[in-house]
């Protein structure tokens, strides 16, 4: 079943605008509300658009389940491993050794109100990055397990 | 050196080791089946040698604190903060401990079995991915020192075993299993959070040695307990909450329903550590040992009665389960209900607890055992209705030693482990209240009877025409039941040297709450 040419239209047009917005809630995840999870579910809901808009076929020919699948893991690996490294240098699990190193997301914070900087943080951000990675392929997998029971008869 | 730092990090070890493995299971069972399975296995093997490093030095030189994102591991108190723990903090005593060893004996055991047991299914990398992250949340509850990383790991653990639980679909019968036990492990969940709430409001900390050394026990604390109690009774299985039990111990894969008895334990370890650590002697200890003596003669009794009339050999099987969950929380009611007193706590509060704690670990063990041999026989015969089984004992023989093994420890048989753990929860009941002692005994009776029977339909008899090309298990899922078994045989051999080395430290590590305190807050 397809939607009017409208819809789909309007719905190609939006999905960039989704993705974009969910990867800026995953990078601003240490500085504003928001963070991995919220960021993944918002990029998931733009797959799910366009789905919705086209046909569940024709989305399925692009995105594959394994792909997302794999990304679930990947992300979940990269989590996990990175909150590891710690142990290697010789300090406890999940050390935030980044912070204040003056390396990637290694700025130290300011005192008293600013305007937040995106390098500062640690090992925060690519948590959050981690964590996005992880939902977005996750509820993916779980619409597109979903939709694929639905009865597709031409309506 | 490198020893060192394995030893150090051996709590935060114990639960990344079982999580990486988990994640990247997926990847790895896209190479081979072998090389899947030689994955998993190496990975468990390693669990289970951090359990048993981090339960040695446990025992040796007593709790060990480690804090996650700290500068050291042993810095639970950031000299910044006031004198209040802001990080998760995992602290492993006796009790965790003990919990531990025994969930890495289990898991060991089920992964050998597992690898010859399931391996004619499809998805296996899912399976495995999230059997080991169910170790992951049975280690991850046992050690955790945070009340809300304690209902993170319970939420692991339920989530996975809903998943695997539901493995073999069987026509909608275990996914029916699966929602039933998934909807009521949320429900629990959710109030054991009301409850986590309520200390955070009104103590403002998570940490269990913070609030336990706030501890008023004004109403909203009363309050609290009882959600508290309710939630993780019903994830253990005691009797009015233990509708979900027969269900998803039959339902899922033998292997899997060995370690849910592990996972239901880990929530009993919850309810005692609850009871123990976060309030001790601040609450009634008479009126609630008394709920959960009864909440445990309750569980003796039904578990007992529903268990004699089934056909279903692992929905009997898992009627026992409630019914042996009932001793443990017999034996630690009553050292709860005497809990303030000393006299009577020396006289036979602390071995009542021992046996109780005793029972614990005996039971994971034993009725691992039998629901391993039982999935040994579905495995070869693939019918789990006790009418159509008779006469298997010509066929696999190392199955029957091993289930009689199984079936003499669940009834308290000598000289197998259950003896030892029974014996001590009668003699030492009996001090505190003689009929109690009885009702015990007399399911002990019931349950050798209804084994008695389902031993006798199963493997005695005349060889039946239609499993006469019946073949022994294969070694692997043999190999699995055999750690298990030796285990019995050993403890219930040697049951003085456990109680000394594992069982007593464990007891006063829930009985002593002031070391448990000091041990996270130093001396600030």
């Amino acid at each position: 079943m397809k939607m009017s040419k409208i819809v789909r239209t309007g719905a190609n047009i939006l999905y960039p605008f989704v993705l974009i917005f969910g990867l800026y809630i995953v990078l601003h995840g240490h500085l504003t509300p928001g963070g991995g999870f919220q960021a993944g579910a918002v990029i998931a809901t733009g797959v799910v658009l366009v789905i919705v808009a086209n046909s569940y076929e024709a989305v399925t020919g692009m995105l594959q389940k394994v792909v997302f699948k794999a990304q679930e893991s990947i992300g979940l690996l990269l989590f996990i491993g990175v909150a590891a490294i710690a142990i290697t240098l010789g300090l406890p699990f999940f050390y935030n050794f980044l912070a204040n190193s003056g390396s990637i997301f290694g700025l130290s914070v300011p005192f008293g109100p600013n305007h937040g900087d995106l390098n500062t943080a640690g090992l925060i951000p690519i948590m959050n990055i981690a964590v996005g990675i992880e939902v977005w392929g996750g509820l993916t997998v779980i619409i597109l397990s979903m939709l694929s029971g639905l009865d597709r008869k031409e309506a | 050196m490198i020893t060192d730092a394995i030893i150090a990090n051996s709590p935060a070890l114990l639960v990344m080791i079982p999580l990486i493995a988990a994640f990247a299971c997926p990847f790895i069972g896209r190479i081979s089946p072998a090389v899947r399975n030689i994955w998993v296995v190496g990975a468990m093997v390693l669990t289970a040698a951090m359990a048993l490093l981090l339960a040695g030095e446990v025992f040796s030189s007593g709790t060990v604190v480690y804090t996650f994102g700290a500068s050291a591991p042993g810095m639970s108190v950031p000299p910044d903060s006031g004198g209040i723990p802001v990080r998760i903090v995992f602290t492993v005593d006796a009790m965790s401990a003990l919990m531990q060893i025994i969930g890495a004996i289990t898991g060991l055991s089920i992964v050998l079995y597992s690898i010859a047991g399931d391996r004619r299914h499809t998805g296996l990398e899912s399976y495995y991915t999230l059997y080991l992250l169910m170790i992951a949340g049975v280690m991850g509850m046992v050690s955790t020192g945070d009340l809300f990383n304690f209902f993170v790991f319970l939420e692991i653990l339920s989530i996975s075993s809903a998943g695997l639980i539901a493995y073999r679909i069987d026509r909608g019968v275990a996914v029916e299993a699966a929602v039933k036990y998934f909807v009521l492990s949320t429900i629990g969940a959710m109030v054991i959070l009301v409850a986590i709430g309520i200390f955070y409001g009104e103590y403002d900390a998570l940490n269990i040695a913070v609030i336990a050394s706030r501890m008023q026990f004004t109403l909203l604390d009363q309050v609290a307990l009882v959600l508290m109690i309710a939630a993780l009774g019903m994830k253990c299985g005691a009797v009015p909450m233990h509708f979900w039990t027969p269900d998803a111990y039959s339902m899922a894969p033998s292997s899997i329903t060995a370690m849910l008895v592990v996972a239901s334990q880990a929530s009993l370890y919850g309810l005692f550590r609850v009871v123990f650590t976060l309030y001790n002697v601040t609450l009634n200890a008479a009126t609630v040992g008394w709920i959960i003596i009864v909440l445990g003669v309750l569980s003796m009794v039904v578990g007992v009665t529903m268990a004699i009339p089934q056909k279903d050999v692992k929905r009997l099987m898992a009627y026992h389960a409630i019914s042996q969950t009932g001793y443990m929380l017999l034996g630690v009611g009553v050292g709860l209900a005497v809990l303030g007193n000393q006299s009577l706590l020396d006289a036979f509060g602390y071995v009542a607890m021992e046996g109780g704690i005793f029972h614990i670990i005996n039971h994971a063990m034993y009725k691992g055992l039998l629901f391993l041999t039982a999935g040994a026989i579905f495995y070869r015969i693939g019918t789990r209705n006790l009418n159509r089984m008779g006469g298997l004992g010509h066929n696999m023989k190392y199955t029957m030693v091993f289930f009689v093994i199984g079936a003499l420890a669940i009834a308290g048989i000598p000289p197998f482990n259950g003896f030892a753990s029974k014996l001590m929860i009668y003699e030492s009941v009996f001090m505190f209240n003689p009929i109690l002692s009885i009702i015990a005994m007399v399911v002990s009776i019931l349950t050798l009877a209804s084994f008695v029977k389902v031993f006798h339909s199963i493997f005695m008899g005349p060889r039946l025409p239609e499993y006469a090309d019946v073949k022994e298990a294969p070694a692997p899922m043999l190999i699995g039941m055999g750690i298990l078994a030796a285990v019995v045989v050993l403890f219930g051999l040697f049951p003085g040297v456990v109680v000394d080395h594992l069982i007593e430290p464990a007891a006063q590590a829930l009985v002593n709450q002031g070391a448990y305190i000091s041990a996270v807050m130093g001396g600030a």
